[in-house]
């Protein structure tokens, strides 16, 4: 069983339907107890760093999903839940979970492409990932294939030990990071097609175990 | 970097689409899910639907619809048509839409993009505007004006300056329709997409005049356009999605062409 963690950060109805439709069942929960007994956990997000923050820390979820990862148990992050695990967030200054060391930082602006044109931020539409490095929940995804993104905001990683792929906007951020039983994407999985489920698909059937 | 989207739009009336829609097989389809599913496998980048329900009370059939849909694709999509309150829009999402638009109720009462955006985050609430070339007046110095009930009443309003004041309220995204266009298969609307485009920071979806891959192409490289709408160069089958995307990729326009 997936267990989806709840903390009112946006709508997770397309994780539910992306996950069951690959065939494995999931629960929604803000329940610490279902969290920590969990087979594997999925945290999600669409919103701000700033009110996420601030839900985890009042409901005390926060502090389950540290212990949930210090078990070694598969934990996936996806799009604001990727940012939230780092340090902090320049989005209202605030202090995140800091699973991962580094930030997250605001796309510069103006922004501009390799040949001078000026980018638009939000980063939203479809976008390619160069892996820096295999894992197992990217198994299958080549270099041609794309993801839905929607954000404002990127993580910076402080160490390239944790950066798994990289997308170019402008700049290069990091879209993929990774830290032991943790993978996490900026992008989401469950609305960029056939590449996004096979990347849940491989969670869903992960070990936790990293690829070296 | 970005790829430029292409994205079919689907009109839909009590659960049903409305034209007679035709793939290769010559096979009418008038299921939404159905043809949802079969532009995902062809390579939508995204789709929209507008409910075209007149009655109030069908329009549980469309949140059903929406339900199904969300089951089937796993790609973006938008639903508008009929959004009027902020209760309207979590009907949709929560239903399992992307994003919602809002056109004419925006018009009437802007205040509804702010309260979606701070309900739903800017990225679900995309701005339909329905555009008309006037003469340029002090009112309308850019000579577009802001038009509602299918081009019949013109609303006095720049449609730059309601795209800027959209973007400000907090719209995440704009579907610029030209009624000059709409429906000549004569291609886009390339000075005002152009114009917009490069006024907005939020991106811009082109619509209204789509015949020819040539059109899209024009669009999305002088027109600056992030997204190209399409509807009966694919309904009819005059053209797939795939064919479009050689012919972008073939010009040099950035596509998604693996799915």
């Amino acid at each position: 069983m997936i267990t989806i963690i709840d903390y009112k950060a946006g709508n997770l109805t397309s994780v539910v339907r992306a996950v069951n439709h690959l065939g494995f069942e999931c629960r929604v929960t803000r329940n610490v107890e279902d969290i920590l007994s969990a087979e594997r956990v999925i945290f999600p997000g669409v919103g701000s760093a700033g009110q996420a923050m601030e839900d985890l820390e009042n409901t005390g979820l926060g502090q389950t999903i540290k212990e949930f990862y210090a078990s070694g148990r598969p934990f996936l992050g996806i799009c604001l839940g990727t940012q939230i695990i780092l340090e902090k967030s320049e989005e209202f200054n605030t202090t995140c979970l800091g699973l991962v060391r580094g930030e997250v930082k605001r796309f510069p602006e103006p922004l501009l492409s390799d040949t001078g044109e000026r980018l638009k931020v939000p980063h939203m539409g479809w976008n390619r990932v160069g892996l820096k490095k295999p894992h197992p929940v990217l198994k299958g995804i080549t270099p041609e294939s794309e993801f839905y993104f929607v954000h404002s905001y990127y993580p910076a990683p402080a160490s390239d030990d944790n950066v798994i792929g990289t997308t170019a906007h402008g700049i290069s951020f990091t879209s993929i990071l990774g830290r032991d039983n943790m993978i996490a994407a900026q992008f989401h999985p469950e609305k960029s097609g056939r590449p996004g489920l096979a990347i849940l698909k491989n969670f869903c059937l992960w070990d936790g175990k990293d690829a070296e | 970097m970005l790829s430029k989207r292409i994205i079919p739009c689907l009109d839909v009336r009590e659960g049903k689409t409305t034209k007679g829609i035709k793939f290769k097989e010559n096979v009418d389809i008038g299921d939404p899910v159905d043809m949802a599913k079969h532009y995902y496998d062809a390579g939508a980048d995204e789709i929209v639907f507008y409910d075209i329900t007149a009655s109030h009370e069908k329009r549980n059939i469309m949140i059903d619809v929406v339900r199904r849909v969300a089951e089937t694709i796993f790609i973006p999509f938008s639903v508008g048509g009929g959004i009027r309150t902020v209760e309207d829009m979590r009907e949709v999402l929560l239903a399992g839409a992307e994003k919602i638009s809002v056109n004419s109720a925006a018009v009437k009462n802007p205040q509804i993009i702010a309260e979606g955006a701070r309900a739903f985050g800017s990225q679900c609430i995309v701005l339909g505007m329905d555009v008309k070339q006037v003469e340029k007046t002090e009112g309308i110095p850019t000579g577009y004006e802001i038009v509602i009930n299918g081009g019949r009443t013109h609303m006095g309003i720049d449609a730059l300056a309601w795209a800027l004041k959209a973007q400000e309220l907090g719209a995440g995204e704009i579907c610029l329709n030209s009624i000059d266009a709409d429906g000549t298969k004569e291609g886009y609307e390339m000075t005002l997409t152009r114009m917009i485009s490069e006024h907005v920071s939020i991106p811009v979806i082109a619509s209204g005049g789509a015949g020819t891959p040539e059109h899209i192409c024009d669009v999305l490289t002088e027109g600056k356009a992030d997204a190209g709408l399409i509807a009966s160069m694919v309904h009819y089958g005059t053209y797939t999605i795939k064919a479009i995307k050689d012919f972008l990729h073939e010009r040099g326009v950035k596509m998604r062409n693996v799915w």
